[in-house]
């Protein structure tokens, strides 16, 4: 066998293989999605928007746990995200030099890889214990603190991806270095931080760990932010574990629901990445 | 070429930068060494030389780009009308105002051509809106860009082609008026054609500007160019009129070069 009939032979055996493992992994995804769509596709309906969750044997919705879910994932992303911009400015912009960059950079990825129910003890231990309830604040906070590594990880990339020509340009005119990193550098990376900060409320959407200690869960309707807070993981928890059928029947809807919301914020996530960067 | 005509008229010269006894390192690497050099006013000064020459970083030095860099030093003078640009006291941003750069790779910010031009002179002068637009207009015609743009100022500035992008950052650079032009290999990644109008360019802004261009180009140091440097391994090795550097070099090493035997 020549040379490269051989290598025709490895590239078809690796391809082949490579296909292999993609279908396998997309097999698994397929089939959860087929559950889930199977057993939650009956329950979506105007009741789930419209409704409160019911006590077991009774008719209801999760309109409290969507309006706490959004609530708290609102005011999550809302404390988070600007600690995460700047923190992740600094260490792009300013990171080179120096002993805190690098400490920082690392104790941001154990945060990021930080199992999330350690947040929700730590939150617990924190601010529940303190002011002695649990609260949708509380639950803001641990959604916060998940949100935080992740911004801070893309905002760096995405600032480190800018070509330093370009702050160089901006430098060259005489520009101070915040106006260059205002109005230069952050601008060309916009994309991809916006991207970040989508991917960050996809990932805070599901979370349950850290609501479990903080938010807890609530029966009733509640816009008050001091109080426990009904979600769609909690609850979706709750009523899952519940022996009752119509809960099951909730929950499944609710993780339906999350799914779809999860996958729009990474179509448009992937939507405003593409868009943006083209021109660079 | 007629070297006794060019005499008294270099003499008459004034000096816009002075380099005395100039020393350069990247950390532990020497990358210029003691370089005298005198660039004269409203005239094109070129450096050429192979790679890793020394000629992109002498041209750092003259806006201080380098002091980006934590671990990049320059020792010795550098004399702007008279003042030395190297002291520690001088106000960088002020320095670059009066020394603007245009790079390699056009750097088109990402913003629209409006606002790329305007950016640089917002940091230095208020103008109300309609003065602004007229210094845009004003520095779009200098660059010979305006015919092109002048319907889509408002578009980004990225949406131009590579040689308008870098006609556009000319343009930025003139902008905020200042009296020295620095063009780091402006047209090496550019098509013949957008080369020859930055050529061109570069030959009608001498009138205003002084300018001083490096290129690995040697055809084009000997188009555009009054004075030409020939630099090698951080040394200065000739400098002198273009047209004698390139007819009788007064080096070996300078012959070899240009002549294409070397290098």
């Amino acid at each position: 066998m020549d040379l490269y009939t051989r290598r025709l032979l490895i590239n078809r055996f690796n391809l082949a293989v490579s296909l292999l493992t993609m279908l396998f992994g997309l097999f698994w995804l397929g089939w959860i999605l087929l559950t889930l769509f199977k057993a939650g596709f009956g329950g979506l309906s105007a009741k789930l928007f419209l409704e409160m969750t019911p006590p077991p044997g009774s008719d209801g919705g999760l309109l409290n746990a969507i309006m706490g879910s959004l609530l708290m994932g609102a005011a999550g992303t809302l404390l988070g995200t600007p600690v995460g911009i700047m923190a992740g400015i600094y260490l792009a912009e300013f990171g080179s030099r120096g002993w805190l960059a690098p400490v920082t950079r690392f104790i941001s990825d154990i945060l990021l890889s930080a199992p999330s129910i350690v947040v929700g003890l730590f939150i617990y231990e924190a601010y529940v214990v303190r002011v002695g309830h649990f609260s949708g604040w509380a639950g803001a906070f641990a959604l916060a603190l998940i949100v935080i590594p992740v911004v801070i990880r893309t905002t760096e990339n995405m600032l480190r991806l800018v070509p330093d020509s370009l702050r160089e340009a901006a430098a060259a005119l005489g520009a101070p270095q915040w106006k260059v990193i205002v109005l230069v550098t952050v601008r060309a990376a916009k994309a991809g931080i916006i991207t970040g900060i989508l991917l960050a409320i996809a990932r805070i959407s599901g979370e349950t760990a850290p609501l479990l200690f903080t938010a807890l869960n609530n029966q009733f309707w509640t816009s008050n932010m001091n109080s426990p807070m009904a979600n769609l993981p909690v609850v979706i928890f709750q009523f899952a574990m519940s022996p009752y059928e119509d809960w099951h029947r909730l929950a499944w809807a609710g993780a339906l629901l999350i799914t779809l919301s999860v996958l729009a914020l990474n179509v448009l996530a992937r939507v405003v990445f593409r868009n943006r960067t083209a021109t660079y | 070429m007629n070297s006794a005509l060019l005499q008294p008229v270099q003499q008459s010269l004034t000096q816009k930068i002075r380099v005395k006894n100039l020393d350069f390192y990247y950390g532990g690497f020497q990358a210029l060494k003691n370089v005298n050099l005198e660039i004269p006013e409203r005239k094109v000064t070129a450096f050429i030389g192979p790679s890793g020459c020394g000629k992109s970083t002498l041209l750092r030095t003259f806006n201080r780009m380098y002091a980006l860099y934590p671990n990049q030093e320059a020792r010795g003078e550098i004399l702007l009308d008279g003042e030395n640009i190297l002291d520690s006291g001088q106000d960088l941003n002020r320095l670059r105002a009066k020394v603007g750069m245009v790079f390699q790779k056009p750097t088109p910010f990402p913003m629209s051509i409006h606002d790329n031009i305007a950016f640089g002179v917002r940091l230095y002068e208020r103008l109300s809106p309609r003065q602004m637009d007229e210094r845009v207009e004003w520095a779009l015609r200098k660059a010979a860009l305006w015919d092109e743009v002048k319907d889509k100022l408002r578009q980004s500035g990225t949406s131009l082609s590579g040689g308008q992008q870098q006609r556009l950052c000319i343009a930025r650079a003139i902008a905020v008026r200042p009296e020295v032009l620095l063009l780091d290999e402006p047209a090496s990644a550019l098509d013949p054609i957008s080369t020859g109008r930055i050529e061109e360019l570069v030959h009608e802004l001498k009138e205003d500007y002084t300018i001083v261009i490096v290129t690995h180009n040697m055809q084009q140091a000997a188009r555009v160019s009054d004075y030409t440097a020939y630099m090698y391994l951080g040394n200065l090795v000739e400098f002198g009129v273009t047209d004698e550097l390139f007819i009788k070099p007064k080096k070996k090493e300078t012959e070899d070069y240009i002549t294409g035997r070397f290098g």
